[in-house]
């Protein structure tokens, strides 16, 4: 394996007709980490785990995974990865069983193995009770376990998730993002795609924002939030018609002029310490009552509004990601 | 085993299953050919003349190849969808042969076209077919049928993955093959048609098919109709064959 990269991408490139969904992005993931790539519909997200798992061929660059050429060792490799993403690819016409039974026999695993393999793996993800109903009868949780599942049947190296979790409810996500923790702890390398920003805030080591097919910051979710700054106060105020008097009162003690909106107050502090007591007391002061204050670290919605001028969800309207 | 092999017969497998998991799939195999005998004996035969025969023995070589050439509509239902719900992605991210999954799908046709031959052919001889030919060419008409038939497989498989929808797929068949079997010597005599018809009719690959069938199920002067009928066969899978397979390894999800 070249160096301890399990992924690495460089200046990688492909054109849609008309559109460039990938415009040179590099990527590098360690053995063993998560890479995050982070950014709305649209951005080349999908694209780029379709090169990478040899689905495509790149226009240009070169990417290489556990030391393989996608391209010139696309046959070798594909033994060494799996895929599991937002479109849930399993056979509805079939039980969950029979799925990971398939999977396991076109991976080629030495007789007898794709039954204990599927066994194994419908225990773990919390299937058996399923595991013999045809899957159209799965909610869709099921569905993106048994995906999951089906990714893991030959214990790759290296995993790949395009969206894992779009589109499910929330206690499914919840769930789900355990189990990838659990694959993480094992040592899997993981390359993940998400416009959800909670996602790779709580899943990935690196984060690598995309936009437009380019890469616009790198970094990990405590580096990329620095990007944008320091700690906020919000408050919300008791009554919007007394904002003026509130901005007037909280000056003093911000480190940018507060800006309000519906009711909520929002500004960035110089220091911590101390902060809420001192704005608790100027509001008083005036005579402005407040519902509710809090101090916050900036998010990677913040984070991606700063670095692109745009909110991740708006691009969500475009409609389906670029294929 | 080979890897190709086992592949295919992992997928064939799973095509199979399919079938038998939902059985209303089978309605197409079995009483949609039936219906079809039925109708065309009892309602358009009386109209129809053949002069040399009776009508239900010149319609039961020439419903069975037609039939035969929509066998393979599951191949292009089953990869359009395969192709809808990301299957392909999942499939042609696997260590497997490239081709399985159209290989598992034709393969399995051939087993869903035996059924429809055998449920026909049945039906058939209620409604008054009998054979007129040595078994040696009764059996080497029912090989041609389902080489025919798979040949047709791969054309379904063509249009399955050339196709935006499983409803597409169906309809893009329907169309292309519906006229191209009514202008051939199927259903009447060709001489019947008006000349333009009946010119494109005489070249007919679905003509030559029926005439061989009628040489080896009733004992007609064959001509060259016996040799051109698998050639044709044979031609036609050699070559969808070969542009689905290059069509599946860019396929894109729609």
């Amino acid at each position: 394996m070249a160096g301890e990269l399990a992924i690495e991408a460089e200046g990688l490139r492909k054109a849609y007709k008309d559109v460039q969904a990938l415009d040179g992005i590099d990527l590098s993931a360690p053995a063993g980490s998560v890479l995050g790539l982070l950014g709305p519909n649209g951005a080349g997200k999908t694209t780029a785990v379709r090169i990478l798992t040899t689905l495509l061929p790149p226009d240009g660059g070169s990417a290489r995974v556990v030391g393989l050429d996608v391209v010139a060792e696309a046959a070798e490799l594909r033994s060494k990865i799996g895929l599991a993403g937002q479109y849930a690819a399993v056979d509805e016409h079939m039980t969950g069983k029979e799925n990971l039974e398939m999977v396991g026999q076109l991976y080629h695993l030495p007789k007898g193995e794709p039954q204990s393999r599927a066994a194994e793996l419908l225990e773990r993800f919390d299937l058996v009770a399923a595991a013999d109903r045809l899957v159209k009868t799965y909610s869709g949780g099921m569905r993106r376990r048994l995906d999951l599942a089906a990714a893991l049947v030959a214990r790759p190296p290296v995993l790949f998730l395009d969206e894992p979790t779009t589109g499910l409810d929330p206690r499914s996500r919840i769930d789900l993002w355990e189990t990838i923790e659990g694959r993480v702890a094992e040592g899997t390398t993981v390359l993940l795609t998400t416009q959800y920003l909670d996602e790779a805030d709580r899943l990935a080591d690196r984060i690598a924002v995309i936009d437009s097919g380019r890469v616009i910051a790198e970094g990990s979710s405590d580096e990329l939030k620095d990007q944008v700054g320091g700690e906020r106060l919000d408050v919300t105020l008791e009554s919007k018609d007394e904002a003026e008097k509130a901005i007037a009162a909280l000056t003093p003690i911000a480190a940018e002029a507060p800006a309000m909106s519906d009711g909520l107050l929002r500004m960035p502090v110089r220091e911590r310490r101390g902060v809420i007591a001192e704005a608790v007391r100027r509001l008083n002061d005036v005579g402005v009552g407040i519902d509710d204050i809090s101090l916050s670290r900036p998010t990677l919605d913040d984070v991606f509004l700063t670095l692109t001028g745009h909110v991740a969800e708006e691009a969500e309207s475009e409609g389906g990601e670029e294929r | 085993m080979n890897t190709t092999l086992s592949d295919t017969l992992v997928l064939a497998r799973r095509s199979i299953m399919r079938i038998v998991r939902a059985p209303d799939l089978l309605l197409a195999y079995t009483v949609q050919p039936i219906m079809f005998v039925l109708l065309f004996v009892y309602v358009l035969g009386g109209a129809i003349v053949t002069p040399g025969f009776d009508y239900v023995d010149f319609l039961i070589p020439g419903i069975l190849v037609q039939t035969l050439s929509f066998g393979g509509f599951a191949t292009a239902l089953g990869l359009a969808e395969d192709l809808k719900k990301g299957l392909v992605d999942r499939f042609r991210s696997l260590p497997m042969s490239r081709s399985a999954v159209l290989t598992g799908r034709t393969l399995a046709d051939i087993a869903t076209n035996a059924l429809s031959i055998v449920v026909m052919l049945v039906v058939g001889v209620i409604a008054g077919f009998s054979f007129d030919a040595p078994l040696t060419h009764i059996l080497l008409g029912l090989l041609l049928l389902l080489v025919f038939g798979y040949a047709f497989s791969w054309v379904f498989a063509f249009i399955g993955l050339s196709s935006s929808s499983p409803e597409a797929a169906q309809s893009l068949g329907f169309i292309f093959l519906f006229p191209l079997s009514f202008i051939s010597s199927a259903f009447v005599p060709i001489d019947s048609m008006p000349a333009i018809l009946e010119a494109f009719a005489e070249v007919n690959p679905f003509t030559i098919v029926v005439d061989a069938m009628r040489a080896l199920f009733l004992g007609t002067p064959a001509g060259n109709s016996i040799w051109g009928a698998f050639a044709w066969s044979i031609g036609i899978a050699a070559v969808f064959a070969f542009l689905s397979v290059r069509r599946y390894k860019r396929a894109v999800v729609k």
